[in-house]
């Protein structure tokens, strides 16, 4: 009876994970697809020398975000973890992070009205191992000096 | 107090160094939050309490580095890099490090 009880939570859980975690996913990439539109003309280069004249102030900034893998992902990722190969469940999931890490970043400068951010660097770290050492939740953090030209 | 990741400021020179500072924290998540993220772990999708408590412990690391370079007569800190590592389960330290300066 204990194992039958098991077994249903676990479907539950799964379903609810599948449902949820790929509505949440197309929503994420639809608004960092529109959000990134929205703020190419913030220009954000990994380069150490800016080459930029007039620069009347520069600051520090900073965008980080902590997001979370769903449970049917993460156990589709045990499975695969068997056979070994690309886990694409995290694949999407750290691109999601960089990218809207970026474009937090990209925000704050623009609410500086800053128009260049130089010298970007990523700092990834998983937050919760959970259970057995799998990857739970991750977070990303960008951070560059962003520039206000005259 | 400037705060930067560049090794130059532009349009500014650099008159001293005075070497290395620093700032860390250590934060831990509290129950409440735990919970929050156990069901986000399920649906996924962002942990904004996490977000917060990290971009929180950032700005307390930050402010650190900031006393620091000002108690040694700084004026600027530059080259500043994140770190981040987990100490314990459930707790995370923040650390910064950069080089303090003194800008014309």
């Amino acid at each position: 009876m204990d194992s039958f009880f098991g077994l249903i939570s676990f479907v539950v859980l799964m379903l609810l994970g599948y449902f949820f975690g790929s509505v949440a996913e197309k929503k994420h990439y639809q608004s960092i697809l529109k959000r990134e539109a929205e703020l190419r003309h913030i220009v954000v280069i990994p380069q150490r020398f800016p080459r930029v004249a007039n620069v009347t102030e520069s600051f520090l900034v900073t965008g980080s975000v902590v997001i979370s893998v769903d449970y049917f992902k993460r156990f589709l990722a045990t499975l695969r973890m068997l056979f070994g190969g690309r886990l694409t469940s995290y694949e999407s999931l750290l691109d999601r992070a960089r990218r809207e890490a970026i474009l937090r970043l990209q925000a704050q400068a623009q609410s500086h009205n800053a128009k260049y951010v130089y010298n970007l660097k990523f700092e990834t770290s998983s937050i919760s191992k959970g259970q057995k050492d799998r990857v739970g939740s991750i977070e990303v953090l960008a951070y560059g000096t962003a520039l206000v030209c005259s | 107090m400037l705060i930067s990741n560049l090794e130059l400021i532009p349009g500014k020179k650099i008159v001293q160094h005075l070497g290395l500072v620093q700032g860390s924290t250590v934060r831990a998540k509290h129950v409440g939050r735990d919970i929050m993220a156990g069901l986000k772990n399920v649906f996924g999708g962002e942990l904004k309490g996490y977000t917060e408590l990290l971009e929180d412990s950032r700005k307390e690391a930050l402010q650190r580095i900031e006393q620091q370079a000002a108690a040694i007569g700084a004026n600027a800190v530059i080259n500043v890099r994140f770190s981040t590592s987990s100490v314990a389960q459930g707790a995370s330290e923040i650390f910064v490090y950069g080089t303090a300066v003194i800008l014309e």
